[in-house]
């Protein structure tokens, strides 16, 4: 995938999701991304080509992966990064959303990366602050980072995207990371099947240019690419399924149905993983089919691409 | 007051099946003395003067039959005042609010409270509903006869729908034999808990939770279905999709019923909420494009006998929230004429059929002596430019919050002035 020579900025000035993105930003941040990887492996990991900027990482939700790939991103660019520990926060003494970022936006940060349990978090935040706004994940909306890294790793273990059959199964009605891979991995070319038990499918999904699948051998059979995604089961707030393990029995990715894509298909999650409710353990750790680590990896490049490009 | 001649005016007034061109003498009284195309020059007294109204249109007052006012306990959001005056210079006369409030509005002294700040500070005719059952909890129901003794034209518990089938069957009895008027919000609790928006593309798009259409349509079929055996007087308060027409449509026939909807319903869809605007956050929600025409068909095919505009003023800090968080409702008294007068404008619905809708309909259905131009009755009407062009502004809203749907909106059709009993209280 070329990137012009020409077009070195990203179009926004916000990154809130993949659905605001051009194609042309999409390759920019791959491309920039690429140039990190090299880095984060060699033994000086640190330039500082954001030296002297502010980066607050605000989370409202808990997050391990996220929150330390960012955090470790920012500095390895040379920025300066406070995380806001929510817990200790106004929030919790009852302040709005708004209210903090204009209080944040008063200390002129450089750029902000928000999580938050409210879809439309980021977008609402973004219209209040001067500085870029970067979406790690709001509500059921968008993880746009994660769907980055994800085409990324695919690219780096593919070499394209285009004219991939890749599925993304389970918990799809609460998941941000489906609802942002659906748009870029569309975007790029591949084809998606999208495997849920009805319960947890998002109505009228078919509308976004997806197959979907309620028979998970049928979802990815035939597939280069097997995405599973984590059982949220803290979003859910009244039945959705019977038990975890007809859950299990049914959309767990095991053997026998991993079996029915290509040989050679490679294994995704975004993480953190529900071992035995959503993915054989043994699959899980199989360093030949799983690329779960890689994900966490490229993910900091990702971050850093993002960071340098929406800084600017 | 002395006599006040006007000629040359469209007159439109349904329940008297005029339609034309004409004149109307409003009395020393403030009551209508007489209307229609005989009054003209030729039989007022030459030394009177008279307004030449050109052709401008002359509608009863408006009977808006859902709305909320802040008082008591939210008087930050509107007051009796404030939600008289946003009235008047929407046209609307009569307004039947809602009994959600701080205290809500379940006994005979919060009634009398109601009628003294009403008649204190309101300069429009208050019609106040109370809750179908105490505290709007939906579990005992309220006492219809002594509250409609003291005036209650109706009972709702506003934002809330009776879910208990047993006791939904009881209210309904005790309605019939208390000739009293039963208005419900039709909405499964279950079914829509934590929703957003309508269940569909945009719900999916934007990661919020859906309502979907069934949650309407179950408890209009169990309402409809219950009423079979108890036959009280009934209003479904706003529908909001082509599977409940569908169900009205059924019922029709069988048992005897009538219908609301929201203005904003028949005017915008759930594409219209964009990238998160709280201000279209609403219950009923906003619904397809294909729901919206078929709710206009339903006026058309008298499945839906009332429009309403389910006015519900929220302040900004209440809406400046994410969506999720975001209180429901718009303002939207002021902009109810005008935006009916949209979809006769845009060919969708006849002009004397939209009136009737925000006139004589409701007030056929809450049994009052309002929405019309009959000789006898008080004067209470609006004069309005059918083609005057305007853009609505939050800022040039009347009411104490500006929380329209519609900001920015150009619109066609404007009130220049509107009299309660003959008395010109709002002048553009």
């Amino acid at each position: 995938m070329a990137t012009p020579k020409n077009a070195i900025k990203v179009s926004k000035k916000h990154l809130l999701g993949i659905q605001d993105l051009s194609i042309l930003d999409v390759k920019i941040i791959l491309s920039e991304s690429k140039n990190f990887i090299a880095l984060n492996k060699s033994k000086n990991k640190k330039i500082d080509i954001l030296r002297g900027k502010t980066q607050i990482n605000l989370f409202f939700e808990p997050s391990t992966r996220t929150q330390s790939s960012f955090e470790l991103a920012g500095k390895r660019l040379g920025a300066d990064v406070m995380s806001m520990n929510i817990t200790n926060s106004a929030i919790k003494k009852g302040e709005t959303l708004i209210d903090t970022a204009m209080t944040l936006n008063a200390m002129h940060p450089d750029i902000i990366v928000v999580r938050h349990q409210d879809s439309g978090a980021s977008n609402l935040l973004s219209q209040k602050v001067n500085c870029a706004v970067l979406n790690a994940g709001d509500g059921r909306r968008e993880h746009p980072t994660q769907a980055l890294l994800d085409a990324l790793t695919i690219m780096e273990k593919k070499n394209k995207i285009e004219g991939l059959k890749i599925a993304i199964c389970g918990d799809i009605l609460h998941s941000r990371v489906a609802r942002s891979n659906i748009y870029l991995l569309n975007m790029l070319g591949a084809d998606i099947n999208i495997v849920a038990p009805s319960n947890l499918m998002p109505k009228d999904l078919e509308k976004f240019g997806v197959k979907t699948f309620t028979n998970m051998k049928e979802g990815v059979k035939d597939c280069d690419i097997v995405m599973m995604l984590r059982l949220q089961s803290e979003r859910m707030t009244s039945s959705f399924l019977s038990s975890n393990r007809e859950y299990y029995e049914y959309y767990g990715l095991t053997p026998d149905k991993l079996e029915k894509a290509k040989s050679d298909a490679i294994i995704m999650h975004p993480g953190p993983m529900n071992r035995g409710i959503e993915i054989d353990t043994k699959l899980a750790d199989d360093i030949n089919k799983s690329v779960i680590r890689e994900q966490v990896e490229l993910g900091v490049a990702v971050r850093m691409a993002c960071l340098k490009l929406f800084c600017e | 007051m002395k006599k006040q001649f006007f000629l040359n005016a469209n007159i439109v007034d349904p329940k008297n099946s005029i339609e034309e061109m004409g004149g109307l003498i409003i009395g020393e009284t403030g009551k209508i003395e007489a209307i229609g195309k005989k009054v003209n020059q030729n039989n007022i007294p030459s030394r009177e003067k008279y307004v030449d109204l050109k052709e401008k249109y002359i509608f009863p007052g408006l009977v808006d039959m859902r709305v909320f006012v802040g008082e008591p306990g939210f008087e930050y959001k509107e007051n009796f005042r404030t939600l008289s005056n946003a009235a008047l210079a929407g046209g609307v006369t009569s307004v039947v609010t809602m009994p959600n409030t701080s205290p809500v509005i379940d006994n005979v002294s919060m009634v009398d409270f109601l009628k003294r700040r009403g008649r204190d500070k309101s300069k429009i005719n208050i019609f106040p509903t109370a809750g179908l059952t105490k505290n709007l909890a939906g579990t005992n129901m309220n006492e219809f006869g002594l509250l409609n003794k003291k005036g209650i034209v109706g009972f709702t518990d506003g934002t809330k729908t009776i879910q208990n089938t047993r006791l939904m069957s009881r209210i309904m009895r005790s309605a019939f034999d208390l000739d009293a008027l039963v208005i419900q919000h039709a909405e499964d609790n279950e079914l829509s808990k934590d929703g957003q928006v309508n269940d569909g593309i945009i719900a999916t798009k934007l990661g919020l939770q859906g309502i979907p259409d069934y949650a309407e349509k179950i408890i209009i079929e169990r309402d409809l279905t219950l009423l079979e055996d108890f036959n009280c007087r009934y209003h479904i308060s706003q529908i909001s999709s082509g599977k409940s027409i569908d169900v009205i449509q059924n019922k029709k026939e069988t048992v005897k019923f009538t219908t609301g909807v929201s203005i904003n319903n028949l005017s915008l869809n759930q594409n219209d909420i964009g990238d998160f605007r709280t201000f279209l956050k609403l219950s009923p929600p906003l619904r397809t494009e294909e729901d919206r025409l078929a709710l206009i068909k339903g006026v058309n095919q008298n499945m839906i006998d009332v429009i309403v505009s389910d006015h519900k003023p929220e302040d900004e800090e209440s809406k400046r929230l994410t969506f999720s968080q975001a209180a429901t409702g718009a303002s939207g008294i002021e902009t109810l004429l005008p935006l009916v007068l949209e979809l006769y404008h845009n060919g969708s619905v006849k002009l004397n059929k939209l009136i009737e809708c925000i006139t004589s309909n409701p007030a056929k259905i809450l049994k009052i002596d309002k929405g019309s131009l009959s000789v006898g009755n008080n004067a209470d009407l609006c004069i309005v430019d059918l083609y005057k062009p305007w853009v609505v502004k939050k800022e040039k809203m009347i009411s104490k919050s500006k929380n329209t749907c519609i900001e920015d909106k150009k619109l066609q059709g404007k009130v220049l002035s509107t009299f309660i009993n003959g008395i010109e209280l709002f002048k553009c």
